[in-house]
């Protein structure tokens, strides 16, 4: 065991297994975090916290961790390079690590311009393959990137997200081969929507044995309607959701397009089951935690395992 | 080059305010090249000066100069003779530029006429884009002769991000992707190989993060 998280402890048995997330609130508020966990609870191996996603301004994801953690969901922590240099990257794995955060997302980040403050300076000292690199260097070796030893090296499940349908296609895979030289331990993608894309990719990842080498945890979000569908396609860079797709949820009276939208993702895990070396999926049920139980008891993947 | 666009004539006016009597002093260097501060500009920016004080009421005289560069001292020493007969200059040359006669002419204010912008090219008549970050360490070799540092918008070392769509950024449509290039580059030179490499941890000491930055060539120094 690198870092003796659940996360890692279920996939090393072998189960198939099921990480949600967390968008910590635009505020202060303690008890949106806990409400959402209320929703988490019970039905995930780990649950990430977001990062400042799309460079919107939320509660840090070192303290929403801490707030799930509370709650007993196993939290997993997301860390973008745009916010901070090596200094304070490594100064927060080390505070994660000692309040017992195990699992870890190493992230670019969306870029500053689509938040709230668009005129901030961005950091991007190293990149998030580079964030790999650096976590498996103090937990493995015990030791700053300078050489300096460690006071007690830090315990991740070290994680790195890919985006199978971004361009150019052909290095998504030699991209993934790095990250995994560089340490990553697993990997989220981001949300499948085409299938038969994701199923080539998976192909090209096979060949290369990639999927002996890291776990796969293949990312869906549930549709809420045709209307976020097409939203999505248009405003999130490297968002592949085929025609097909939106047709289907579409054809939908508007009041039945979101049991829809649960019934498309249900069968979607479903089929990532069936594809070899996909270990497990990551459910973002974006502002919809809600559903959690009912996607994921619907896949057939509750109870979680309890492993000791 | 060093490019820039002009400053607003208002912010250019405002500044001028206090004063009514100036130099406007332009460089033939880079910002001749780029058309924002050569000869030609200082002459079109004084008059136009000229014309919006007369209106105003509040007339203004200006001397027009033009150095063969603001940032080479024998250069800008031959505005000594004159420069305290001012009471301000306004320069039209790069950030450099306009320091250094600010260096040099202790007591005379100097004012920006122009926002200086970036180390770039011309890629066609009216149209310069950024080129290099004066990282000072430069990695061309292994990126098939594009700056990852410049050309992606998070100067990443392993690219592209999961936001690249058809070669075009995250960011903006109107940019394309460096690393959407930078790949294409390494193919079409064979050079793939070096994508799949992690590289090192950019050091950023030579770059404006180590403090302002000097060059030293002892081989040059008499
Ligand atoms: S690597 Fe550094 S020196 Fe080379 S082009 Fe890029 S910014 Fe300029
Ligand atoms: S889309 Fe390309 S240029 Fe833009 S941030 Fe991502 S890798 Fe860099």
């Amino acid at each position: 065991m690198k870092s003796g998280s659940n996360l890692e402890k279920v996939l090393a048995a072998g189960h198939f297994s099921v990480t949600a997330e967390c968008g910590p609130p635009r505020g202060a508020d303690p008890e949106i975090v806990r409400k959402k966990a209320a929703f988490v609870r019970g039905h995930v191996d780990a649950c990430n916290v977001t990062d400042n996603q799309t460079a919107m301004v939320r509660m840090s994801s070192l303290a929403g961790c801490m707030l799930i953690k509370e709650q007993g969901i196993e939290p997993l922590i997301q860390m973008v390079v745009r916010d901070r240099n090596r200094i304070a990257l490594q100064s927060d794995l080390l505070g994660a690590s000692a309040l017992g955060v195990r699992n870890l997302l190493c992230l670019s980040g969306d870029h500053q311009k689509f938040g709230d403050d668009p005129q901030a300076k961005n950091v991007f000292d190293i990149d998030s393959m580079q964030l790999i690199h650096l976590v498996r260097t103090m937990r493995d070796e015990g030791v700053f990137p300078s050489g300096d030893k460690l006071e007690g090296a830090p315990q991740f499940f070290i994680g790195c997200a890919v985006n199978p349908f971004a361009d150019p296609f052909e290095i998504r895979v030699p991209r993934l081969k790095l990250k995994i030289d560089a340490g990553a331990d697993f990997v989220q993608t981001q949300c499948i929507y085409n299938m038969d894309k994701f199923k080539k990719y998976m192909e090209d990842a096979r060949k290369e044995g990639l999927h002996e080498k890291v776990k796969i945890l293949a990312g869906v979000t549930p549709l809420k309607s045709a209307g976020m569908a097409k939203f999505m396609r248009r405003m999130v860079a490297g968002m592949d959701i085929p025609e097909a797709v939106i047709e289907r949820i579409a054809a939908e009276p508007k009041d039945k397009q979101a049991a829809k939208g649960i019934e498309m993702c249900i069968e979607q895990i479903e089929e990532l089951k069936e594809v070899e070396g996909v270990a497990g999926v990551h459910v973002m049920a974006i502002e919809w935690e809600e559903k959690l139980e009912e996607i994921i008891g619907g896949a057939g993947l509750l109870p979680r395992p309890v492993l000791v | 080059m060093i490019t820039g666009t002009p400053k607003p004539i208002e912010e250019v006016l405002e500044m001028l305010e206090p004063y009514d009597n100036i130099i406007v002093a332009g460089c033939h260097g880079c910002v001749t090249v780029c058309r924002v501060g050569g000869e030609k500009e200082v002459q079109v920016l004084a008059s136009t000066i000229r014309l919006a004080r007369e209106a105003a009421g509040n007339k203004i005289n200006i001397k027009e100069v033009s150095l063969e560069r603001q940032c080479d001292p024998e250069y800008v020493e031959s505005m000594r003779p004159y420069v305290g007969d001012y009471q301000a200059v306004l320069s039209i040359a790069c950030g450099a530029g306009i320091q250094f006669l600010a260096e040099k002419f202790t007591t005379t204010p100097l004012l920006p006429g122009i926002n200086t912008g970036f180390l770039g090219v011309t890629e066609r008549q009216g149209e310069w884009a950024e080129r290099c970050q004066g990282c000072g360490d430069c990695v061309l070799h292994l990126t098939g002769g594009i700056c990852p540092v410049t050309r992606c918008a998070k100067s990443l070392f392993h690219g592209p991000c999961g936001g690249s769509v058809r070669g075009i950024c995250e960011v903006d449509k109107e940019i394309k992707c460096g690393w959407q290039l930078i790949i294409d580059r390494l193919k079409a030179l064979g050079q793939m190989e070096n994508y799949g490499k992690l590289k090192p941890y950019k050091g950023w000491s030579s770059a404006r993060d180590g403090g302002p930055r000097r060059i030293i060539r002892e081989d040059m120094i008499s």
